[in-house]
This record gives C-alpha cells, structure tokens and sequence, in this order.
C-alpha cells in the first residue's frame, strides 16, 4: 500500500454503536405508532446486521425476515438468511419473486443485468411494503455508508425503506460492529455480493475493494480533504478522481425529487420539520 | 453551603410543549423527594431542539399569566429550577432562553447569545441572538447561565466570571457526533474538555445538563456533569439515559480552590478591556 493508512481511524466503539443504533430502531418505530419491522434478509452483511441490531432493539418476536430469491439467487445467500433467521429466532416469510420478475424480464430479451437487478431490488421493496402493511412494521434499511456514498444501490429498490440504521457505517466498519455482534463466521467471511447474478461480486464490479475505498471516503466525506489532498496522502489520482465523480453523480439516489417551487410556501423548500414530526 | 443539584437528564419531545411540560413536573416531584435545592433542565426542554418552522405555535412568554411559565413559577416555591424555553418577546422575535426561578419569581432570563449555524446546525435561521451576558442573585449566591454554544466560546464564561458568578449553569441539547474506537464520542470528549478547563481556569463549580433521546437520525448524549473548582469531575459519565442525576456540591470547595490557586485574585480585566479597545480599533470595529 503506497498511501497513508487510513484503516485506524476507521475502527468503531462497537459497543456505542450498538447502543446508538438499536436506541435508533427502537425510538423509530415507537414514533411510528408500531413495535415491529421487517427486514430483507439477503444472506450478506448489511441485512444480518441490521436484522442483529433490529431483534435486540424490538425484540426478535417483533422482527419478519422476509427472503426473496430469484432463481439465479445463490443457494449460499438462503443459507446464510436462514442462520441468521434461526440464530435469532425471527418470524419468517419465504416468497420467491421469480414468478414476478420473469414476465417481464422475458418480455425484453436483450435486458441487461442492471436492468434485471433492478427489476428484482424493485419487487423486494414491493414485498417488504406489502408485509409492512400485514405485519404492522416498519421496513428497515439495511444500506451501509460506503454502497449509499457510491450509489451501489437501486432507486426505490433497497433505497426504498423507512429508516437507516447503518447508513452511516462505512461497509469496514459495518464488518467491525458485525463480528462484535457475534455474526455467523461464513455471513462475516464470504465476498460481499448484490447476488442479482451468478458469480457477481461489488468488488469485482466497482473495481476496488472496500478496504480500500473506505479509507478514501473516510478522508473525502468526514475529514472533508480536497481531491488534491487525497492524492497528496497517496492515492492515485484516476482512483481518488474517479470515486469522487461517482459519489457526486449519485446524488440523487440520496435526495428526494425536487419540488418546483411556485407557491410562497412549498413543501421542501420553506415548508420545514423534522421527519419525526408526528403532529401530537 | 451545600446545595442540592439534581440534573434532569429528559428526553423532550419535539414541539409538544404540554407534554414537556409534564415531564417537568415529575421530573421536580422526584426530585423534591431527594431534597434536591436546583434542579436544571435541558436546553429547549420545553420544546425539542430542531423546532424548525413550529417555533412560533411551541414559544411561550415569560409572564406569570403564561399558563406554562406560570406553572413553573409555582413548582419554583419549591426548589430552583432552571429550564430551557422558546421566549417570544412583544414584537415577535424568538429566542433560545433558559430561566432561572426561585421561590415563585424569575430571577434571570438568559438569551443564548451565539447561535451555531454550520454543518447540521440552524439556529440562526430561526432565531434572534441574546446581547447580554450577566450573572444574577440566587439565595446560594451569585450563578451564571450559558446555552451549549455560548460556552463553546471561552468569552461568556469569562464574562459571567468577572460579573460574579462562582457556579456555572450551563445547558445543552448537545447532538452525538464523532464515533471512533475511543471511550467517549469525540463531541462528549470535547466538551467533558472545556467543561473541565472552565473549573480549573475559573475555580468555579461548573454545572452542565445535556438532553438524551433522538430527533431524526440525531441522537444526544446525555452525560451531564459537575466539574469542581480544581477541574475534576464531580459527577459525569451517564450517557444516553433518561435520568435525574442528583448530587451535592459544597459551595465552600470554591473559596478553598481560590486560597490555594488565587487565579480570580489575579485576573486583570483592565487589562483585557485595554488590549481588547486596541484590538477592535485596530480592526476598524
């Protein structure tokens, strides 16, 4: 590695974290009238960690992991969601979406894979809020800091949540607070993977690894360097400039659609409160 | 003199100033019934922090007819009470205020003079900034106010030290912020820090109350504190908890940290008043 090492100053107190975020979920959802949440689990990290943090803030009894395979859907990833499920003991739904996606899938023979992950990130979300209904829960999100910073994410698919837990976790740190949870070793071990199609991997299609990437957004995003100051630390220049251009073009994927503005008061604009705002 | 401080470490709810005002009145049973002499609420503990476009539906005014204020008046015949409000004045400016009330009267009001608007702060936007910094007369002596950013300037202290202040009272809805491997959250570190500077600087008894819960994504981290006239903490280290933290400082501890170390005595704000006419006059201010 020819540039400063930026791996000490991403490591995490688990255990205010832990204590931080599940006060979050819990403080969420009682705001929300509820007590419950689902989840997708996809058998990675992030949703076994937001499922961990979820069962110890509401009570596993209270959390619906929902797994959602299609049929390219590694037989790992229902493996690794069902340790999970059975680790916590969670209520579970098993509801395949291949018979969802493919008719229209097969009506556009030359569809991408993005376009197919997307179609499948997007009938997820369409599960999650169907059960959210059901089950009387909040979705949860399952998103860490360095997939939303990069835009690896699909717009109204796993965007499409009612609260982050972990989107202010770089996916490094998200591996630090996971094994101090006690995660399953082959979640906590295995490549990260979108699994939208076989022998995907993110590293494999972002091009660097996360290790990597999050020592250069931890300097970009929370210690506000410069590009140029980036490089000085010792990052290449194509790599630093590149990330940098895709943490900007993404940005929307972080925002929500902007309102033209005609009225002397317009939601967004000039019309301000807090989310949590519930009205008394 | 000993004295009593209880430090009501509550969880306002945003913009529902009824139900913060029940908060208020169980925190002051409860502490009654641990014979606390003052008990110091929050900033904004009557409102929530990020009020935003609520502001003038949640400010009150600071009358005995305000049915809010006046209620807090009558719990003050009690024990002391230090809150933290939205104050509404006669031609519609709001301020960040804190109270201090006392046997059924307001012995001081306090505007929070700076107003951090930068980064995930906006208060500037919503309010007008407080022009005085004074310290006032309470039946344990002479105590000094300040409102979170106000003591992140060294200069309001300061001022309530040279206007006679031997205990600070300061409150906060201080947001956690800066996770990393340490102990402490960086924010809380930082502010433990200068807490602890303004005892050993100001030999004075220093009283922090900062609120817990969440509003948005934000949490606040509690950990209220008392740092004594050498610097050490007295109390400090609950974080995150909804609590009423009691404990009693012994008012004498001051005159004794000043015998040893006579800092007061030797502080020469002529001097500072000199320098400072200069520097401003230098600056064209």
């Amino acid at each position: 590695m020819s540039h400063t090492d930026i791996t000490p100053r991403l490591h995490i107190n688990t255990e205010i974290a832990r204590r931080m975020l599940t006060g979050f979920i819990h403080d969420q959802i009682a705001k929300a009238g509820m007590k419950r949440a689902v989840i997708g689990l996809s058998g990675g990290i992030d949703s076994a960690l937001s499922a961990y943090l979820s069962a110890e803030a509401l009570g596993a009894e209270n959390v619906l992991a929902v797994r959602m395979p299609y049929e390219t859907s590694s037989e790992d990833s229902l493996s690794d969601a069902q340790q999970v499920i059975d680790a916590l003991g969670l209520p579970s739904l098993t509801l395949p979406i291949t018979e969802m996606a493919n008719p229209l899938i097969h009506q556009f023979p030359e569809m991408s894979g993005l376009r197919k992950g997307n179609i499948m990130a997007r009938l997820r979300m369409v599960i999650l809020y169907d059960q959210s209904v059901a089950w009387e829960g909040l979705v949860m999100g399952t998103s860490n800091k360095t997939e939303f910073l990069l835009g690896y994410s699909t717009i109204y698919g796993d965007s499409g949540v009612a609260l982050q837990p972990i989107a202010d976790l770089y996916k490094t740190q998200v591996r630090e607070l996971s094994a101090a949870l006690g995660l399953p070793a082959s979640i906590l071990q295995k490549p990260p993977s979108a699994d939208l199609w076989v022998g995907q991997t993110d590293e494999g299609e972002l091009g660097y690894t996360y290790a990597e990437v999050d020592q250069l957004l931890y300097l970009l995003v929370d210690e506000r360097y410069t590009v140029e100051e980036a490089i000085d630390e010792g990052f290449e220049r194509p790599f630093v400039e590149g990330v940098w251009r895709r943490v900007k073009r993404n940005h929307f994927k972080r925002t929500m659609p902007n309102i033209a503005k005609l009225s002397r008061r317009t939601i967004g604009h000039d019309f301000l409160y807090l989310r949590d705002y519930a009205g008394g | 003199m000993r004295l009593n401080i209880g430090l009501a470490q509550m969880y306002p709810e945003l913009g529902d100033v009824r139900a913060n005002l029940d908060k208020h009145l169980a925190n002051i049973d409860l502490a009654a019934e641990k014979g606390v002499d003052l008990l110091v609420f929050p900033e904004l503990s009557l409102t929530g922090y990020q009020v935003q476009d609520l502001v003038p539906e949640v400010a009150i005014r600071a009358t005995p007819d305000d049915p809010v204020f006046g209620a807090l008046l009558e719990q003050s015949r009690r024990l002391d009470i230090m809150f933290g409000f939205i104050h509404e004045d006669r031609r519609q400016r709001f301020y960040i205020a804190a109270a201090y009330l006392s046997g059924g009267e307001c012995l001081h009001i306090h505007h929070k003079v700076y107003l951090p608007t930068y980064a995930m702060f906006d208060e500037g936007r919503y309010f007008d900034a407080g022009e005085h910094v004074r310290a006032f007369d309470t039946r344990f002596g002479r105590f000094g106010m300040a409102i979170c950013e106000d003591f992140w300037h060294v200069s309001t202290p300061y001022l309530l030290w040279m206007d006679g202040a031997d205990v600070l009272l300061f409150h906060s809805a201080s947001p956690s912020r800066g996770l990393d491997a340490s102990d402490r959250l960086s924010g809380s570190r930082w502010v433990e820090l200068v807490n602890q500077s303004y005892g050993s600087f100001f030999t004075t008894y220093v009283v922090h109350c900062n609120r817990v819960g969440y509003e948005d994504g934000k949490n606040f981290w509690g950990g209220s504190s008392i740092v004594e006239p050498d610097g050490d903490f007295l109390l400090h280290g609950t974080y995150f908890e909804e609590t009423l933290l009691v404990r009693q400082i012994d008012l004498n501890q001051i005159h004794r940290a000043r015998s040893r170390l006579p800092l007061l005595r030797d502080e020469n704000p002529a001097l500072l008043l000199r320098e400072m006419e200069r520097i401003l006059k230098r600056d064209g201010a």
